[in-house]
């Protein structure tokens, strides 16, 4: 008898377990694979505005699982990918997009990095060419023969 | 010289951008739909089901949209200030009941207090999603054309209802429809 009422315990946390699980993935029906594929990559570059650090794909918030749903519903009405994301910014603006399009307003978003880093490579370039030739020139005529004469010494 | 004066010059570049940094919200998402006409509805009133109103219902007036729901706790901390709002007559105050039960939603404005001209009911959030809504509650100040001219997401607070939403009311009053 007690035994079974671990089997029913067992089983009661089991049903719970596999609701939990359910609840993460809903289950769309695609008519293509080509809208399927569309689905998972509009959903991976889509940013949940609750979570923010989030795409809709990653974020359980409601308003994710609602997005989740208006991507699918737009695809499944044979929009396009762009359709669906220009209504997105529409109504929430560039921030919805992690890929957001290159314009004046993004420029500094896109070519900050790469300014940075060939600021960067300047930067080393230039210190790294001054201390080379800065080590060769700071040995004045004297020193180099002192130099010169401690390393005689040291072979005797 | 140049040898300072390059780190001093970077230094201060970075700090401006860190500065700057410090007082930006990324909470505060600049919505695309100012000075856009207001997206379209065709909702049913919480209070009478059977009446559905659109945006044109309140062309020719100046009309706040707030959006609420009785599960968000931060529409009671604005709820006395929307209140004080409504006993003053100045304004149309439109609720949008978002993703609500309409039970819950009754209930709530018998406790808390009704300051709603009318309250829509958006039960499952699609039209919040043509207002770009993401975290309730949020206001929007909408003219006598139907153009949205301000948007607040979070609680109105008594500053932002003196500093920035009544003089806006008060310069649109003025405007032609």
């Amino acid at each position: 008898m007690k035994l079974n009422i671990f089997k029913l315990l067992a089983a009661i946390i089991l049903l719970f377990s596999a609701g939990l699980a359910w609840a993460a993935v809903e289950y769309h029906d695609f008519a293509t694979p080509e809208q399927a594929q569309a689905y998972q990559s509009l959903i991976s570059e889509l940013r949940c505005l609750v979570c923010q650090n989030q795409t809709i794909a990653d974020s359980n918030a409601d308003l994710a699982k609602d997005l989740r749903n208006q991507v699918y519903q737009m695809l499944s009405q044979g929009q396009s990918k762009q359709q669906v994301v220009d209504f997105m910014t529409e109504r929430y603006g560039d921030f919805v997009l992690y890929n957001p399009s290159f314009k004046l307003k993004t420029a500094l978003l896109w070519l900050g990095p790469a300014a940075f880093l060939i600021t960067g490579l300047c930067a080393a370039f230039h210190y790294a060419r001054q201390t080379r030739r800065g080590a060769e020139a700071t040995l004045s005529e004297a020193r180099r023969q002192e130099l010169q004469q401690l390393l005689e010494q040291d072979g005797e | 010289m140049a040898k300072y004066l390059i780190p001093l010059l970077i230094y201060i570049v970075v700090s401006i951008f860190l500065a700057l940094g410090l007082d930006l919200k990324p909470q505060e998402i600049p919505s695309p739909l100012i000075d856009k006409p207001a997206p379209a509805f065709s909702l049913p009133a919480l209070h009478r089901p059977e009446k559905t109103l659109t945006p044109s219902d309140f062309l020719g007036q100046v009309w706040l949209l707030n959006v609420w729901a009785s599960w968000c706790v931060s529409c009671r901390a604005e709820h006395p200030i929307l209140l004080q709002l409504a006993k003053q007559n100045a304004i149309t105050l439109v609720g949008l009941n978002y993703k609500d039960e309409s039970a819950d939603a009754l209930q709530w404005l018998q406790h808390h207090g009704d300051p709603y001209t009318v309250s829509l009911q958006d039960a499952n959030g699609r039209i919040g999603i043509d207002y770009g809504v993401y975290g309730v509650p949020e206001t929007f100040v909408i003219d006598k054309r139907g153009i949205i001219r301000y948007k607040l997401t979070g609680p109105v607070d008594n500053a932002i209802l003196t500093d920035k939403i009544l003089p806006l009311i008060q310069i649109l009053q003025t405007e032609p429809a």
